[in-house]
């Protein structure tokens, strides 16, 4: 990739950070009140990935679940109606339903989660079923582990569907670290089904090498190792971490100081309008 | 020669598929026996599909081409494995509509039978989605019953669950009401307790007992029409919903709503608070029409 293009990845991925930090700053002055899941730490993986597909004129479906706040995001729905729905007002992307881990967009081709964990796989693999449009769903490493999501996986390989899996794994579900609940890998058990899996880190270059040439004509695994930064509702964080956003932030210099500084404070402006607005 | 339920839905699934309104997706439908003989012989190019026997993912696969505007017809071969199946079709697609705008109409076949298939193949499951908001719970026996079901489908946007019964499946008939100006109870059969009520008619006149019988149907959203009430307001006895599910669910969800629309008391009939062993000895049937007369000769005899 060209320096531009880890700009653009940048920017997205900025404009995800500072929409969650602002929130994580709206729940300690408890203007949110309901729980929240927040993607900080995460939002390289969405803005990798949607800056990939954009520059290459595919247009996606996507299934999200909780945590979804930076897909939504770097796919380019609308921000405002995102703090109107973290604010639970009609104007909101789900009209006040969906909450934080609910949210949708028709424009985008958003889908919205219900709740139960996982769910989103076998409703996703269904929907690309139907329209053969390329697809992507976004799982956690604990979603990957319902049931559901491996006979999901089965009948994706077997019709060959176009439909990309995204494991957003960090290693825990809540606090439970994956060792203690499995011995097995994600990437393993996808290659079982015959589906092309791999293991890689969130870099934007590792995303790139495994997404630059896949034109959907297959089902596509990545489990992604990453670090999320809040827990829920910005219950606590989980201490020192690497830092993908901070660590790309001083590899890119000025430039993403620059752009980070823009998206502060266009995301303060939006968050502030939007908590004007009675 | 009348056409049966069985023909119908036959005629029903070739009509979906051949016209490409929507597909038939479910587990070992082309197998032996092409599900009772409901399904027409036809294969994965004409749109009749199999799924892996992952009955939750199945479920909520089909749910994902609901959402997509598949209009799948949705077969589960006993309505037990609801229990697994039902999962995305009463949290998503019963739900999407109203939270997200985005329908998923689908039909999902619910088909029960009993009698030595243990504790969870057999009998009815409706309640589990009678419960749920957002999705229209049907319980046709008869042909007319099941076009009409189908017809309210393709009319709207929503997920339906039919409750069908083997049995049924060779009924060609079609099943009225029966109303007196006056009566000692007022029956309301689901399912295949509805096929019980020519013969507790006739136990019934040997008994003595004089009957309104109001056969029930739309089980969900559930309205108490005005001559049901009428017809409960004129039983000296009350009422008594007869169903193939346990009774702590559908069935007494609807003697309430018929309790408080006619202020009478309205019992309930359905299958035994116990689970259902294999052999015939500890199996767990619907209310026969001798059970059922039965119960109605305690009640106005004291017998």
């Amino acid at each position: 990739m060209e320096r531009k293009e880890y700009l653009e990845i940048f920017n997205k991925a900025s404009f995800c950070r500072n929409f969650e930090n602002e929130l994580y700053r709206n729940i300690q002055a408890k203007n949110i009140k309901f729980p929240t899941y927040m993607s900080a730490g995460q939002e390289y993986i969405p803005a990798t990935i949607h800056t990939i597909f954009e520059s290459r004129g595919i247009d996606t479906n996507l299934f999200i679940q909780h945590r979804g706040h930076s897909h939504y995001l770097s796919k380019g729905a609308c921000p405002k109606q995102l703090v109107d729905e973290l604010l639970g007002r009609k104007s909101g992307c789900a009209g006040g339903m969906g909450g934080s881990a609910s949210i949708h967009s028709h424009e985008k081709n958003i889908f919205g989660h219900d709740g139960l964990m996982g769910s989103q796989v076998p409703i996703a693999v269904g929907h690309c079923y139907e329209t053969r449009k390329p697809t992507i769903v976004v799982m956690g490493d604990a979603s990957a582990e319902e049931d559901y999501v491996l006979g999901a996986l089965g009948w994706a390989s077997t019709k060959n569907l176009p439909i990309l899996f995204i494991v957003e794994d960090n290693n825990l579900s809540i606090l439970t670290e994956k060792k203690i609940r499995r011995n097995w890998n994600m990437d393993e058990v996808a290659s079982a089904f015959k589906i092309k899996a791999f293991d890689i880190t969130d870099s934007p270059k590792d995303i790139n090498n495994h997404l630059k040439d896949y034109n959907f004509d297959h089902p596509l695994f990545l489990n992604i190792n990453t670090i999320r930064k809040y827990w829920h509702s910005g219950a606590g964080t989980d201490g020192d971490y690497f830092d993908r956003f901070e660590d790309q932030k001083t590899i890119l210099g000025n430039e993403a100081e620059e752009i980070d500084n823009i998206n502060k404070k266009r995301v303060k402006d939006i968050w502030q309008k939007q908590l004007e607005i009675l | 020669m009348a056409k049966t339920v069985r023909d119908t839905i036959k005629d029903i699934t070739r009509h979906h598929l051949t016209n490409k309104i929507g597909k038939c997706y479910g587990q070992c439908l082309t197998a032996v026996g092409w599900v009772g003989g409901t399904l027409p012989e036809l294969y994965e190019e004409d749109g009749m599909v199999e799924f892996s026997m992952a009955d939750v993912a199945g479920g909520a696969i089909a749910t994902g081409i609901a959402l997509a505007g598949g209009r799948p017809i949705y077969v589960v071969r006993y309505q037990g494995f609801q229990w697994y199946n039902l999962a995305s079709v009463v949290n998503y697609a019963a739900k999407s509509k109203e939270i997200w705008n985005r329908p998923s109409p689908i039909l999902v076949r619910s088909i029960a039978m009993e009698g030595g298939v243990g504790p969870v193949a057999g009998s009815s499951h409706h309640s589990m989605a009678q419960r749920m908001p957002g999705i229209n719970v049907v319980a046709p026996m008869t042909p007319g019953e099941y076009q009409d079901t189908y017809k309210s489908f393709m009319e709207n946007d929503e997920p339906y669950y039919i409750s069908e019964h083997r049995k049924s499946y060779d009924n060609d008939k079609e099943l009225y009401d029966q109303v007196g100006s006056t009566a000692d109870f007022s029956i309301f059969p689901i399912s295949i307790t509805r096929l019980e009520m020519d013969k507790l008619r006739l136990l019934a006149m040997e008994a003595d007992i004089d009957l309104n019988i109001f056969h029930q149907v739309w089980l969900r959203p559930y309205a108490v029409q005005e001559n049901w009430k009428i017809g409960l307001q004129n039983s000296k006895y009350g009422g008594l919903v007869t169903d193939d599910d346990y009774v702590e669910g559908t069935a007494s969800s609807i003697a309430n709503e018929l309790s408080i629309a006619s202020g009478k008391v309205v019992r309930t009939l359905g299958l035994r608070p116990r689970t259902a062993g294999f052999h015939p000895t500890v199996d767990n049937l619907p209310p026969t029409a001798e059970e059922i007369i039965n119960k109605l000769k305690e009640i106005k005899y004291g017998v």
